[in-house]
């Protein structure tokens, strides 16, 4: 893809100049002329007076030099664990891998660093047909080098097509080791994943720019295609207690770290519950005004049964730590219920948030950008809806 | 004791929207910064001189206007700075752009590299890592605070999703930071003079000896296919009248879901 100006009909106004945030647009015989330094965020498309700066599609970017992706065939998972536990990223990217491979027609494989045998079992219920697993005491806990290491070596000795892990703070850290060995390319973050059956080229899709806009990306000359997968974004598979499935023991030995995990710490946030697991969420953004709005809607969450989230600008401002961050430098929530006070919905905190099942917006501002995603919205001060809202739902408990 | 700072001059993605009709930025104006997590590297870089000495080199890939970026790390107290510029880099993606950093950090030579978490314009948080494994050393993510550093290693928190490790590491080392690590400090007066009259180095591909096929749009596995916007909420509904009215509705709908 590029981005192109028509030089036949450029006027040579500027106006697009001022607009690239990657000053990457010149000015060449007195026509508007696009660089290398082009980062595709399309900003000058929408300056441009003239309507000329068009987007192309070039040919060469679909074509796959066969020698390399030749031979590679079968859909990879890795399944995280912690403390012996299979993370639940692990049983969504079962469920997304097993639709590509059926697609693909070929196997589904996980594979399994650390935990017992019945968590490997656990897979194969779970929509792997084989399960490459070790575990050796290395992988008792998480360092980056042997993770990277083994699974560098399964990969090029298997070679399969793709290869997805959860993009969790472990995925993220030594997956890009292993596509940095490998040669190969690895998308971050990735919310949908689709195959083109023609050229077997894994469609990935992740929010950019802040989550300003999305962007596919492809791979198109390599194998395998790697991805890490956002938590909570992608369904689970179904368990199936019948599913036959085989269980491969792998050689671990002379694996190095230097890096010594010394000590794992858990740390409890004020609130009782994460914000990842709660049902009901009450968020508060900048518009609060005062760390204070904070009480009025732990009360409101109290009521719901949920907890309290936050945006980046209520969290950036010192009003409430970090680990209630809801938003794309935050967590990814998915609750039944998400009420937004005082957030006008920056998109990077929408993706975040917005699959929510039942999002209500409560904002001042009707043309904040929160009312577009949102299921219900009510423009109004938070300060005068939320404690309505508290004595309303008080009322009707004191009834019943 | 050489530590090298990675940075990366972004557009404030903060001061972006998207235009609903258009599908489109509306980012005229929008401001170059650099990448805040990368603040926070360059911070770590100046403590950890503070305590055992040594030299601090700001490092960045891009386009030549990115020396803003390097003269503003310079001005916070920075040493040294150094510029990858050359138009065979352009359209890199982390794979590359991961290939040509660690090629230049061998040139520089270092016992710590600092990198921000991620850059907020891209948001992979991969070319640290990536740059562990070229270079063959370790590398630590999302290290929140620095207990110890000395020649012999360093040991640090590593921020995960249920709490944080404590981990050590030989030198030389790779460590992506988060916003917990610190508080970067403003440029000193002193600071920003010095800053304007510094020399920033600028290599290019040959500089470094990056091989050409592993550099720029060539050297990327990746491409990226297509932009688009991201989806609108579908199943939306209205409150209608005061406010007390949509409040009263919206109970009612609550109750409909089992919250109340």
């Amino acid at each position: 893809m590029r981005i192109v100006v028509d030089a036949e009909k450029c006027t040579g106004c500027e106006a697009c100049i001022e607009s690239c945030p990657y000053t990457a647009i010149e000015m060449r015989e007195g026509k508007a002329f696009i660089n290398e330094y082009c980062q595709f965020c399309r900003a000058c498309m929408s300056i441009c007076p003239e309507g000329v700066i068009k987007e192309v599609l070039e040919v060469a970017d679909t074509q796959a030099s066969v020698s390399d992706i030749e031979g590679h065939r079968g859909i990879w998972v890795f399944a995280e664990q912690r403390n012996g536990k299979v993370a639940p990223v692990a049983y969504e990217l079962l469920g997304a891998g097993r639709r590509l491979a059926d697609e693909r027609r070929t196997e589904l494989c996980a594979v399994l660093f650390g935990g017992a045998k019945p968590e490997a079992e656990g897979l194969i219920h779970w929509g792997a047909d084989r399960v490459y697993f070790s575990n050796a005491r290395i992988f008792g806990i998480f360092n980056d080098e042997p993770y990277s290491q083994l699974l560098f070596l399964l990969i090029q000795e298997h070679r399969p097509e793709i290869v997805l892990a959860g993009a969790t703070p472990i995925g993220r850290s030594f997956f890009p080791r292993v596509a940095a060995r490998l040669g190969t390319g690895l998308t971050a973050d990735c919310t949908a994943l689709e195959i083109d059956m023609e050229t077997g080229n894994l469609r990935q899709i992740r929010p950019a720019f802040g989550g300003n806009i999305m962007a596919a990306i492809l791979c198109p000359h390599k194998r395998p295609q790697m991805a890490t997968v956002r938590p909570r974004v992608m369904k689970r598979g179904v368990f199936d207690e019948e599913k036959k499935g085989e269980i491969i023991h792998v050689d671990a030995e002379g694996l190095l770290s230097r890096t010594k995990l010394v000590e794992t710490v858990k740390e409890v946030s004020g609130m009782t519950v994460n914000i990842q697991d709660a049902e009901v969420i009450v968020s508060g953004g900048r518009g609060l005004g005062d760390p204070k709005g904070f009480n009025l809607l732990e009360e409101l969450a109290g009521l719901l049964g949920g907890t309290v989230g936050a945006s980046r600008g209520a969290v950036d401002a010192g009003w409430i730590s970090y680990r209630h961050q809801v938003g794309q430098t935050g967590r990814t929530v998915c609750p039944k219920v998400y009420v937004a006070c005082g957030i006008s919905g920056a998109v990077q905190h929408i993706v975040g948030m917005q699959s929510s099942e039942v999002i209500i917006a409560i904002n001042k501002n009707p043309e904040a950008p929160i009312f577009d995603v949102a299921t219900y919205g009510i423009v109004g001060d938070v300060y005068e809806v939320v404690p309505l809202l508290i004595r309303k739902i008080k009322e009707i408990r004191g009834q019943q | 004791m050489n530590i090298v700072v990675c940075i990366k001059q972004v557009p404030d993605t903060t001061e972006v929207r998207i235009d609903a009709e258009t599908n489109t930025l509306m980012r005229e104006g929008v401001p170059s910064i650099i990448n805040p997590y990368d603040m926070h590297a360059i911070e770590a870089g100046l403590q950890i001189r503070e305590r055992t000495g040594g030299k601090v080199i700001v490092l960045t890939m891009g386009p030549p206007q990115a020396e803003a970026a390097l003269r503003n790390a310079l001005s916070m107290g920075a040493d040294d700075a150094v510029l990858l510029t050359d138009s065979a880099f352009a359209g890199s993606d982390t794979w590359a752009t991961a290939y040509a950093l660690s090629k230049a950090v061998r040139k520089i030579g270092a016992d710590i590299i600092l990198c921000g978490k991620q850059a907020i314009d891209g948001d992979t948080a991969q070319v640290g890592p990536e740059m562990g494994e070229f270079l063959d050393i370790p590398h630590i993510s999302y290290v929140r605070k620095i207990e110890e550093v000395h020649s012999g290693g360093i040991r640090v928190q590593r921020l995960m999703d249920d709490g944080y490790d404590i981990v050590e590491s030989s030198l030389p080392v790779l460590l992506t930071v988060v916003k917990e690590l610190n508080q970067p400090r403003l440029p000193s007066l002193k600071g920003k003079i010095a800053a304007k009259k510094a020399e920033i180095k600028k290599w290019g591909h040959s500089d470094i000896g990056a091989e050409p096929a592993n550099i720029g749009l060539k050297g990327s596995p990746t491409l990226v296919k297509q932009i688009f916007a991201p989806e609108a909420k579908k199943d939306r509904k209205l409150l209608y009248g005061t406010v007390e009215e949509q409040v009263d509705a919206l109970v009612q709908e609550l109750r409909g879901l089992g919250c109340v």
